[in-house]
């Protein structure tokens, strides 16, 4: 202070203590410069707090409110007993929220998350182009892995990648061998097309759907309705606070008519074979077992993002997603006979007595047609019994085809049987009419020939004869076919005048086919009167192209439909075997199907053994034992 | 002390305008940290403030003559420490400002600020004649000019900065021939970009560019300025409520109770609480301002010009950052923004106007 004080006196500096106000213009201009400062830090918050502040807000809200679906589980699908045949399990899917979304970020993604750039940038591009509002997420990958989510974890702070959104969502398990895989379905994402298409428009982008039977047949009923929740999220991507939860609704569990037991042993019997199998129970309906060869395993689709192998099943020449219980239609051969016995009976050209000598074929209009045999004098019975051609040339001839088509048209062929899944076919059951409107041209007597033996234009789905033949075996009733256990379906039959006893004496000639030595033994069931008949349908004519490599790929399919037991029939069974050869190759598939349905039954009446009561009221109640000592006595 | 300086000279509207200021940091940092780690911030402000007029007492105590007096040994001691915080200095956030452990530590640049005021004064007052010699003017740069070399070699160039405009406005007083302005201004426009490629680092080069167009750097401080100004914007004219501001809440804010703590206090109080804010600001710098023409002499002219100079500089820089018009230089708000050794020399600072205040008459 000394040191100061003297130095200031010692220079004897006048300016520094008289004349503080020297400067007092420039202070002025430094007040004004400040006054300055302020006003343009103002205009700043001007700009940004009074003039557009609803942007900002906006931003601020795209910043921290995320929205997080809540996935409905879809339904479960059970067999008539209840067993599960389809059920969910929970994983990971990932989301691209929309509303942090930054396109730049989806190569970083794509990278980390192991996807393909293009299809990524493609599938945002494509919900963005649809204009769904902004609060719907946007699905980018499921199943996540334990790695993924690290990195998704590692990677949704604000300042990284906030879009990313990991969502727990339940996603299908079906039976992984492919068992019942055709009655089921699948579901898959909701495609352009089907955004597209009235019926579907309802849904969104992303939405699950069923794309096919079941799955797809009862949608809204096993779809639930997805809840919504939206959070305020921190910078972190952690959430904050609730802001509104809407909670999902799960679909509505559905019960088959299936029995798991039939399907299975029906899968078994079709095990390495082309072709299908349709059990029914013709007294309502029911579909108690449906099988189509080859199958696929429907887990492949169960995905929104389909694995490469389902375009490997798409290019399968063996067309393994065809539903061929409802979808091939076949020439019924052989099979067509018992229809061709009944309208023959109904309509009178034929009875009891009526019968033709077999010397192996027959000529009409000039052209000879073969019989597989010579089977002498010929009566009804033995025809349906040997499955004689010959007789049945001369049933048709005496018919006509329109009288044929009247009957076939009867136990429902030509028609879909309106059961409860999608594209179904209906055949073709020809006529004089038909070939006018298709042809052009009249109907020429001599092609009723062929069609008197289930041959020519006629054709029908497994499912088709299975109904028919049901009906027909409890006495002229049609119960439309349904998989679904559901007291709806139960429509009342659809009936037809027909005499019973034409029936049964159709029934006895199928009885013969599996009993009586004919040739459907291999159906024969021992106790159970099984009932049936055979069908050999050609592709192709045999003396033409056997032994070449055209005929080995169009050798003739093999039908066999039976029922049991013959009096009153519980369940029918149509088996086809695509490029089986001859009929009696198939007659085994139905005799195991019908073997299982009758063991199962036997099994269940057994009366349940009764097991001594041991007084134990003086006894502690044990404690639960653990679940592998429960598990040792099979 | 004598008589004639009493209580009723104090400055007391100066110290209602800090009072008031702090009062909004800390209820501010209380917002900001709610949810954080960092918690204990608001009350730890509360103990620095404290700390802080004890440090106003003790500036105003000490005659600022004798202050002024020992300008050149404290700056020796500031040029020595900033040295030493070079050589053993505690290094975070890639750079070494510190001197102490993790948990007990000063920010030396922070004190040196108040060095610099004190020195330039003591050299402006000194000098004889209307206006300055270029060869003065070069000499008191080079005196500056090398605490600030310490310190951007820290580096921190924001608070390096924040010394300019102490020299600056200290030299604009004691009268300059515009003709040396110019020449400066021409220097300057030349030396820019080149010690842009060459001096300033890369860090500090990409904050040049994202302040040019923030959407250029969206993670970097670019990412900063657009968060800082989306809750700025979001605040609108009432504000969204204490604790209530998303930007703040949820973290988007980059240090929320620090640099960017006015952007917080803006989205969580609006327009009407920046004007309010920022009033006090203007009126407290105002007082600054008032106390340098009622000073005694030149020097205590100098000292609180200095002061004014360096609080305008930050709420200029600091603010200007929040909205978006000005580079993100990471300097805190004086009085506002969390942080010990810039409350206490911001308030050792004060102490010095008081003190000019006090010893305003002549005896």
């Amino acid at each position: 202070m000394k040191l100061h004080i003297g130095r200031q006196d010692d220079s004897a500096n006048t300016l520094l203590r008289d004349d503080p106000k020297f400067a007092s213009q420039k202070i002025a201009f430094f007040q004004y410069s400040a006054i300055a400062v302020f006003l343009f830090l103002i205009t700043g918050f001007w700009d940004l707090q009074i003039r557009n502040p609803e942007m900002y807000q906006e931003r601020a809200l795209e910043n921290s409110v995320k929205s997080i679906p809540v996935l409905a589980p879809r339904g479960k699908i059970l067999d008539r007993d209840g067993r599960v045949i389809v059920d969910n399990h929970s994983s990971f899917s990932l989301y691209l929220s929309r509303e942090n979304l930054k396109a730049e970020h989806l190569r970083p993604i794509a990278e980390g998350l192991n996807l393909d750039y293009e299809s990524l940038v493609a599938r945002v591009h494509r919900f963005q182009s649809r204009g769904a509002p902004q609060y719907e997420p946007i699905p980018i990958k499921e199943e996540l892995t334990p790695g993924e989510l690290a990195f998704v974890d590692s990677h949704k702070d604000a300042s990284t990648f906030p879009e990313l959104e990991v969502v727990r969502v339940q996603h299908r398990l079906y039976p992984r061998d492919g068992l019942a895989a055709h009655v089921i379905g699948y579901v898959g994402e909701i495609s352009e097309a089907e955004l597209d298409s009235p019926e579907l428009a309802r849904f969104h982008q992303g939405d699950i759907i069923g794309k096919d039977g079941i799955e797809r047949q009862y949608n809204d009923q096993l779809m639930g309705v997805d809840g919504q929740k939206r959070v305020e999220v921190d910078s972190f991507g952690n959430e904050r606070h609730v802001l509104d939860d809407k909670e999902a609704v799960s679909g509505k569990n559905l019960q088959l008519t299936i029995d798991l037991d039939l399907q299975a042993v029906a899968e078994l019997t079709m095990e390495n074979r082309r072709g299908a199998v349709v059990a029914l129970d013709p007294r309502t309906g029911e579909v108690l077992a449906m099988v189509s060869r080859p199958a696929f395993d429907p887990n492949l689709f169960a995905g929104r993002i389909r694995s490469k192998d389902w375009k490997v099943l798409l290019d399968n020449p063996d067309h393994p997603l065809l539903n061929r219980a409802v979808q091939a239609q076949q020439a019924p051969g052989s099979t067509f006979k018992p229809i061709m016995a009944l309208a023959g009976l109904e309509s009178g050209v034929i009875d009891d007595s009526f019968h033709i000598s077999c010397p192996g074929g027959a000529t009409f209009y000039g052209r000879f047609f073969k019989c597989w045999g010579r089977h002498g004098t010929v009566g009804l019975h033995e025809g349906l019994v040997h499955s004689c051609d010959t007789f049945f040339y001369n049933v048709g001839n005496r018919l006509g085809i329109d009288r044929i088509a009247q009957y076939a048209n009867m136990v429902g062929y030509g028609h879909k049987t309106g059961i409860d899944l999608p594209h179904e076919a209906e055949g073709l059951v020809p006529s004089s009419a038909w070939k006018i409107r298709n042809f052009r041209e009249r109907w020429y007597p001599s092609e009723t020939i062929s069609v008197a033996i289930g041959q020519g234009a006629t054709t029908v789905t497994p499912l088709q004869m299975a109904f028919a033949i049901g009906g027909m075996s409890i006495g002229g009733m049609w119960f439309q076919p349904h998989l679904v256990k559901d007291a709806v379906h139960l429509l009342p039959a659809r009936r037809a005048e027909v005499n019973l006893e034409n029936i049964a004496k159709v029934v006895s000639g199928m009885y013969g086919v599996v009993n009586e030595g004919g040739t459907g033994v291999r159906a024969h069931l021992p106790g159970v009167a099984v009932c049936g008949k055979t069908g050999t349908a050609q592709l192709a004519s045999n003396t033409l192209l056997k032994g070449t490599a055209y005929g080995a790929s169009h050798k003739d399919n093999a039908w066999f439909v039976g029922f049991a037991p013959c009096e009153s029939p519980e369940i029918v069974v149509a088996a086809l075997f695509e490029n089986g050869e001859h009929g009696q190759l198939a007659a085994p598939i139905v005799r195991d199907v019908l073997k299982a349905y009758f063991d199962k039954k036997a099994r269940l009446a057994q009366p349940q053994p009764q097991i001594a009561r041991i007084p134990t009221g003086f006894l502690q109640p044990p404690p639960p034992l653990p679940a592998t000592t429960a598990a040792v006595n099979p | 002390m004598p008589a004639h300086r009493s209580l009723r000279d104090f400055d007391w509207l100066m110290l209602i305008l800090v009072c008031a200021i702090c009062a909004l940091g800390v209820l501010q940092i209380y917002s900001a940290t709610r949810d954080t780690h960092f918690t204990e911030a608001w009350w730890k402000q509360g103990i620095w403030i404290l700390a802080g007029f004890i440090a106003l007492w003790i500036g105003t105590l000490i005659d600022y003559h004798t202050l002024l007096g020992q300008a050149y040994v404290f700056y020796g001691l500031a040029a020595a420490t900033l040295a030493a915080t070079f050589a053993i200095g505690m290094t975070a956030f890639g750079s070494r400002r510190w001197i102490g452990t993790s948990s007990y530590h000063i920010q030396v640049s922070e004190f040196v600020k108040l060095v610099i005021v004190l020195l330039v004064a003591r050299y402006l007052s000194e000098l004889k004649g209307d206006q300055l010699e270029l060869r003065d003017l070069l000499k008191l740069a080079g005196l500056v000019g090398l605490p600030m070399a310490l310190v951007m070699i820290q580096p921190d160039l924001g608070t390096a900065l924040t010394y300019l405009p102490i020299l600056g406005v200290g030299v604009f007083l004691a009268g300059f021939r515009w003709q040396y302005a110019a020449a400066i201004v021409v220097i300057v426009a030349v030396i820019a970009p080149i010690s842009y490629w060459l001096v300033l680092k890369d860090y500090q080069r990409q904050r040049v560019v994202s302040f040019l167009d923030p959407s250029q750097d969206p993670k970097g401080s670019g990412y900063q300025v657009i968060q800082s100004k989306i809750a700025v914007g979001a605040g609108a004219l009432w504000g969204r409520g204490v604790t209530k501001g998303t930007q703040t809440q949820g973290r988007f804010l980059p240090v929320s109770e620090k640099d960017f703590i006015f952007s917080a206090f803006a989205e969580e109080h609006g327009f009407v609480g920046v004007i309010v804010a920022l009033g006090l600001y203007f009126l407290l710098l105002m007082q600054i301002v008032q106390n340098a023409q009622t000073a005694s002499d030149k020097a205590g002219m100098y000292v609180c010009m200095g002061v004014a100079a360096l609080l305008l500089f930050h709420v200029l820089v600091n603010v200007g950052m929040v909205v978006g018009r000005m580079p993100v230089t990471g300097i805190p708000l004086p009085l506002m923004s969390s942080g010990g050794s810039n409350i206490v020399a911001m308030f050792l600072m004060l102490g010095l106007v008081n003190n000019v205040r006090l010893r305003r008459f002549v005896n």
